[in-house]
């Protein structure tokens, strides 16, 4: 997993800032279409020049909720600030925001030039003025020399980029991307995404981005925000998300996780351990206290795949091991994936980074092997 | 494939030509014809065509016919692009279902009871407000419309929603107000649905003989009221003549759409191939 471009070190973490003013604010907006309650309750800050996705499921509420800082959509109650002013009754051409649709929706009956200098012209911008930034739009999404095109005779990279340039071309304080690299295959995807990243940082204006993809939302986004039937569960920069999962839907959502149910036991070992019993393990869990108290009723052990090892002897520590037999592997180059089923009837899925060229421990099919952790691996998650 | 086979099929093909285009070429071939009896071969002879330009009331006739389809076909696009626009972009609003129902009701109600009805109505209003003064051009295109705007509202309708909202969102979030947005964005992607359904509301109302009936009065008969009266009293050849021209004429329409639409998607073609070679 690539960690996020921007948190390493341009944007300054303004939201662990509480002086900071957000520029964005939204106060408990719910929306609901009849009986169906798409957005629920949602408050977020988002801040100048942060790049914020906004990741989940389909039908979670995340487009419900972008469409209504674009204007389409009024929160049935709730309010939205943006800059400090209210939203409530304000018409999409009249924000200070731009959209970028999934479908593109470019004109399909103007060249790619009118379709740039469409903002500009509803403002009544002179024609020389028009032409000259629309101009320097297509050369910041190198595609000079394709003005006289109309859409349809462009690729689908090219059309993503003069969809970008005509949502910039406003100078908006606020960019709003819906699934803005869905339509292009996987090569192109991964080179535009850093793109974007690269735009957003030179311009230094806010993006919000709405994806499924969690990949694209961990390379593009300073912060995510993951919702789920119309809630935010977790909001909080892609390592935090990763690391340190909210709860077991979060958990289960970004990656893939190995997860082990326990009850919450008040019990502490010397070392400060929290001390659990999971019925699918053979070994007591130990797992490494934060500050926080500690959890109540029924709780999940999480453990991510590229955090367990596996090995051909049992480890010697008396806690964090398990064993079962080698049921799959899948060999992916850079690493290879193994399935293990333990004697309680689970699987377990462990990754291992094929550093060697040559496999030097040799395990194969149907082996016994121990899998062990460090005690600062598991993460405690809840329902 | 049996040589058996095929000819089964070859000759469907020709009953199947033969059943369209016989009657329309016989009456092509008639339109030439010397003798004043209208099923007698007489010799070859252009004389009917003559005759059909020196026919004041033919002339007269025809004039006012396609005034009316125009003045109609421009009316009923006009009005039902604006209800097409309301049923497809308007959500659910308070008589939604009324509206919906009573641009299609004329689709479906007998020509002859719109007809009668729509008299009714126009002697009413004149006995209550002296307007319309008599029946003429005005009543004729007046009812035209009422009959057409369904025709040109279904188009538009479906039209209008087969197109990605999105494109007109889009317009909004560039800072267009919803006119300026139906004008510039809407209005022009649509464009070839208004073109189809303005040809089809002239075509309609080129064809109507019913509810012109109704609702004509005296020195305001359009092309087939006149074309009907005269056959009643026998088919002259110079109505093969005028029926000849008008089949020429619709022939070339279809022959020059044909073509137009072909070039377009040779176009289309070479753009699609132009944007597979482009990079990126």
């Amino acid at each position: 997993m690539a960690s996020s471009a921007a948190d390493s070190a341009s944007v300054r973490q303004a939201w662990n800032d509480p002086t900071a003013e957000p520029y964005i604010r939204i106060e408990g907006v719910t929306k609901s279409f009849g009986d169906f309650v798409a957005v629920d309750d949602v408050s977020l800050n988002i801040f100048k020049s942060e790049l914020f996705c906004l990741l989940g499921g389909s039908g979670c509420g995340k487009t419900t909720l972008l469409r209504m800082l674009a204007g389409f959509e009024e929160p049935s109650s709730g309010r939205i600030f943006i800059d400090g002013l209210d939203m409530c009754g304000i018409p999409p051409y009249q924000r200070p925001v731009n959209m970028m649709f999934q479908s593109y929706a470019l004109f399909p009956h103007m060249s790619v030039e009118q379709n740039v200098g469409f903002g500009l012209k509803m403002e009544h911008r002179s024609r020389s003025e028009i032409a000259g930034r629309v101009g320097q739009m297509l050369e910041l999404v190198r595609l000079e020399g394709f003005g006289k095109r109309k859409p349809h005779q462009l690729s689908g990279g090219q059309r993503q980029r003069v969809a970008l340039a005509r949502a910039l071309i406003k100078q908006p304080k606020l960019l709003l991307l819906d699934e803005p690299l869905a339509a292009l295959d996987k090569k192109l995807r991964e080179h535009t995404q850093f793109e974007l990243v690269n735009l957003q940082e030179q311009l230094g204006i806010s993006f919000v981005v709405v994806t499924h993809d969690q990949e694209e939302a961990m390379t593009l986004s300073s912060r995510i925000g993951v919702m789920d039937h119309g809630r935010i569960v977790q909001v909080g920069t892609p390592k935090e998300i990763y690391e340190f999962p909210g709860n077991r839907f979060v958990a289960e959502f970004i990656g893939s996780v190995n997860l082990f149910e326990g009850q919450a036991a008040a019990e502490q070992d010397e070392d400060g351990h929290l001390c659990f019993a999971c019925p699918e393990l053979e070994r007591p869990v130990h797992v490494a206290r934060g500050a926080g108290p500690a959890p109540q009723g029924r709780i999940w052990v999480a453990i991510r795949p590229e955090k367990m090892q596996l090995s051909l002897a049992p480890p010697p520590a008396a806690a964090n091991w398990t064993q079962g037999r080698v049921k799959e592997i899948a060999y992916l180059g850079d690493l290879s994936v193994f399935l293990v089923a333990l004697q309680s009837g689970k699987t377990i899925r462990v990754t291992r980074p094929n550093v060697m060229r040559h496999d030097d421990q040799g395990i194969t099919w149907e082996q016994q092997v121990y899998l062990h952790w460090h005690d600062s691996s598991p993460v405690l998650v809840s329902e | 494939m049996s040589a058996k086979n095929s000819l089964a099929r070859l000759s469907f093909l020709i009953f199947g030509f033969a059943f369209l285009y016989v009657p329309i070429l016989s009456l092509v071939f008639y339109s030439f014809n010397k003798s004043r009896l209208v099923t007698v071969w007489g010799g070859f002879s252009t004389e009917w065509y003559g005759r059909l330009f020196e026919n004041q009331q033919i002339l007269e006739a025809a004039w006012l016919s396609l005034r009316v389809a125009a003045i109609n076909a421009t009316g009923a696009t006009v009005l039902g692009t604006l209800a097409g626009l309301a049923l497809a972009r308007f959500g659910r609003f308070r008589g939604r279902t009324l509206l919906s129902g009573m641009t299609t009701a004329p689709l479906v109600m007998p020509e002859v009871i719109t007809g009668l009805s729509l008299l009714l109505l126009f002697v009413t209003t004149e006995q209550a407000f002296g307007w319309p003064e008599g029946r003429g051009v005005s009543t004729i295109t007046i009812a035209h419309i009422t009959l057409t705007l369904s025709y040109v509202t279904i188009i538009v309708q479906s039209r209008l929603a087969s197109l990605d909202v999105s494109l007109e969102e889009a317009a909004m979030d560039l800072g267009a107000r919803p006119t300026r947005v139906f004008l510039l964005v809407t209005l022009p992607i649509i464009s070839p649905a208004l073109v189809s359904g303005w040809l089809l509301a002239f075509t309609i109302s080129l064809d109507d003989l019913v509810i012109a009936s109704f609702v004509s009065g005296p020195g305001s008969s359009t092309l087939p009221m006149v074309i009907f009266s005269k056959v009643r009293l026998g088919v002259s050849p110079d109505i093969n003549a005028l029926a000849t021209i008008m089949v020429s004429l619709v022939t070339l329409g279809v022959v020059i759409a044909g073509f137009v639409m072909l070039r377009r998607d040779r176009a289309r073609q070479r753009d699609l191939q132009m944007a597979l070679d482009a990079p990126g």
